[in-house]
């Protein structure tokens, strides 16, 4: 009776090291620690010249400026070969006049998909789904998000998840439910009851000891 | 290969890497900086560089070799 050998990977979850690579982009050979210092948004998409993943690298190329503002370099990936992407880019710039400025990853090998659990049987066998990590300056996984293959995904999110998670970082606070910059942030809750005393009188806006907000 | 071409000649990237190490700097960020290129796409063209001959890695800084600098003169 033949042996049936299934290898289980773990798949990276938020807070933990963002697995290591060294891939072959249109960039030249990249390493995960090539980015180390700055915040970096890898994402994979199904197929090079495909309608879904044209228009998304096309938003992608005009948040980059926006990107780099808050210190973020963009990586993306397939399992096409390096020639595919070199060829979809030049089409995209030649069609609609919009340059790809980040390198792709040609995972031929699907090393870096499988290790970033970005292939899921259960939509294709055989591409990545729409995988978005946002990884940060010291190389931690700190947002995963999972996009069907029919469904492009929304810059704006990703741009307010990385603002989110920067003043996050800077100030100490959470963010409520459709936080936008400038909205007021959640400031952690007491962990004591004297603290939840204390917290009602130090002039947070506050629904109760366990919800309050400040002003940045 | 991103700074180097199949003919042997560096890319432009690849010379904007070298022109900066011959005028003496030598860290990845400095060359970042004065190259106007993106630090992951200096590590990585840096390294690509030592594997050719062209620069020298001591610690955490490089220096362009004989070889290097015959190509940007």
């Amino acid at each position: 009776m033949e042996e049936v050998k299934e290898q289980v990977i773990s798949l990276p979850r938020l807070g933990e090291p963002a697995p290591a690579f060294e891939a072959v982009t249109t960039h030249g050979v990249l390493k995960l620690e090539d980015f180390k210092g700055s915040w970096l948004v890898l994402f994979s998409h199904p197929a090079d010249f495909t309608p879904v993943c044209t228009t998304e690298f096309i938003a992608f190329a005009e948040i980059h400026p926006e990107l780099q503002k808050r210190g973020v370099e963009l990586l993306g990936l397939s399992v096409d070969s390096v020639s595919s992407h070199i060829a979809w880019v030049r089409n995209v710039e030649e069609k609609t006049g919009i340059k790809i400025p980040f390198p792709i990853i040609a995972d031929l090998s699907k090393e870096v998909s499988l290790a970033y659990g970005m292939i899921h049987p259960g939509q294709s066998k055989t591409e990545t789904v729409r995988c978005v990590f946002i990884i940060d300056d010291k190389q931690t996984i700190r947002t995963i998000l999972y996009y069907p293959l029919t469904t492009g995904r929304n810059m704006q999110e990703i741009l307010r998840i990385i603002d989110a998670l920067q003043t996050t970082d800077a100030n100490a606070v959470a963010t409520p439910a459709n936080w936008r910059p400038g909205d007021m942030v959640v400031v952690p809750p007491p962990n004591t009851q004297e603290m939840a005393e204390e917290r009602v009188k130090q002039g947070y806006e506050c629904v109760d000891w366990y919800l309050c907000k400040k002003k940045l | 290969m991103a700074c180097i071409s199949p003919d042997g000649k560096p890319t432009e990237s690849g010379a904007k890497m070298l022109r900066a190490l011959k005028s003496g700097l030598g860290s990845p960020e400095e060359i970042a900086k004065d190259a106007g290129l993106p630090l992951f796409r200096v590590r990585s063209g840096l390294r690509e560089l030592a594997q050719a001959g062209l620069t020298n890695q001591k610690d955490d800084r490089y220096e362009i070799t004989e070889r290097g600098e015959e190509l940007v003169k």
